[in-house]
């Protein structure tokens, strides 16, 4: 369980990071704040010959509200945002998904911007990004260019960063004011990989719904939106039996897969459960407007 | 190719020599000669070499030693008081029988100590959720989270 030999570079300026991946390519690995890669690196699943250290980087470590958009450096902890003021009042889907990031000791060092570059289905912030309709900002040495939410990720564990970019900022379009959301995760212990989990955005006007959003986890090979069951929310009176039938066609949008942790049937029954209450929880936190 | 890391110790200015990619936890055992820090799953499951960085828990197997370059890290062994006393940490699990082998218990002091340091309640929930990062698979955690109750009532 230790690592294999690479050659480790720190880099000190943004310009070196990228001048360092330009070189490079695929056979370098940038290492944020280490939570995913080090364990891949223990097991031997990765192997770069190069490792380009950003921890030294001035500027990726932003974190504030712009416009409406919660804008994250791509090397903020994600125990900075857990802290920081306002966030569950504001986005109670960020806060709730958060919880379930590991424990503190990871998330006092894990990068959100790894998290999303690692593209883990099972991971929080990935789905979180479809659901705020996130853009990515990622840079190389020689352009720059944004990456909107679903275009990252692209395959299993598969982000759309090429491997001479870097990403560097990160853009959460918050649900307007009044809206209510929630995220619900179930793994076997706190803190460990989910099994399934539902994360939840519904604005209500005038007794109808009139913004739906539903995000599945760990339900197949990417982050899920269910864009049919959004669209059987719409127009809607946020009723329990509309909540039922919505949270049942979340279905055949996923494919989870038999694992130890448990059987597909039993996670496809999850992650209905957890949507149906979610939007429960997501009613219940919307303001009427 | 090794690289020289120069950081602080429990205090104390250190420089060593290490590869590259010798953790943080094999550093502080093998080099620094602190081996209160135990390595268990080294994969950043088990917690048990929890140690303090710039007083923020942090997982030691799952950094690299020359990624403490210039920060604080704070282990087992820097806990000791002036007379060489147990930690009140440390003498709350003594106390309460909150380890048995011992072997995951400097992680969850560790936990524990910057648990308290936040300001942390001695609400029940907040305390397995807290050190649910540690496994224990001696004690059943009722002690522990004894032990850390107590403390958080008497933390001024």
């Amino acid at each position: 369980m230790k690592p294999p030999p690479f050659e480790y570079r720190r880099a000190e300026h943004r310009e070196e990071a990228l001048g360092l991946l330009a070189e490079h390519g695929d056979e370098a690995k940038i290492l944020a704040g280490g939570q995913s890669l080090m364990p891949l690196l223990a097991f031997r699943l990765a192997r770069p010959a190069v490792i380009v250290d950003i921890n030294r980087l001035a500027g990726l470590d932003e974190l504030h509200m712009e416009d409406g958009a919660l804008v994250v450096g791509s090397l903020t902890r994600h125990r900075a945002i857990e802290k920081m003021g306002g966030i569950a009042e504001r986005c109670p889907l960020i806060a709730d998904a958060i919880s379930h990031i590991g424990h503190v000791a990871i998330r006092n060092r894990g990068s959100v911007g790894g998290s999303i570059a690692h593209a883990d289905p099972a991971a929080e912030w990935p789905v979180i990004a479809l659901l705020l309709d996130a853009q990515f900002e990622v840079e190389s040495a020689t352009s720059s260019r944004t990456i909107a939410g679903p275009d990252m990720f692209s395959g299993y564990m598969q982000s759309g960063i090429a491997p001479d970019e870097m990403l560097t900022r990160l853009r959460f379009q918050l649900p307007s004011a009044g809206a209510g959301s929630a995220f619900l995760e179930v793994a076997r212990r706190h803190g460990d990989f989910a099994m399934a989990g539902a994360g939840v955005v519904l604005r209500i006007s005038d007794g109808r719904i009139n913004d739906a959003r539903i995000g599945l986890m760990a339900a197949g090979l990417t982050p899920i939106r269910a864009t049919d069951a959004e669209s059987m929310l719409l127009d809607q009176e946020p009723a329990d039996e509309v909540f039922e039938m919505a949270a049942r066609a979340v279905d055949p949008a996923i494919a989870p897969l038999d694992d130890v942790h448990g059987p597909a049937d039993y996670k496809r029954n999850l992650a209905y459960v957890l949507t149906r209450r979610a939007l429960h929880l997501a009613r219940d936190r919307a303001g009427v407007t | 190719m090794t690289r020289d890391v120069t950081l602080e110790v429990n205090g104390d200015p250190v420089t060593d020599t290490v590869d590259p990619r010798m953790t943080l936890a094999d550093y502080l055992r093998d080099v620094a000669g602190l081996t209160g820090t135990h390595l268990g799953c080294e994969h950043g499951v088990c917690g048990a070499c929890t140690v303090l960085l710039d007083d923020r828990s942090v997982r030691s197997c799952l950094m690299l030693a020359v990624q403490a370059e210039g920060h604080r890290v704070t282990t087992i062994e820097g806990l000791v008081g002036p007379d060489g006393g147990l930690h009140p940490v440390q003498d709350a699990f003594s106390r309460h029988h909150a380890l048995q082998c011992g072997f995951c218990t400097p992680g969850f002091i560790m936990t524990v100590v910057e648990y308290l340091a936040e300001g942390g309640s001695d609400d029940e929930h907040e305390i397995r959720e807290r050190i649910s990062g540690n496994l224990c698979r001696c004690t059943g955690y009722h002690n522990i989270v004894l032990a850390i109750q107590e403390l958080a009532r008497q933390n001024p």
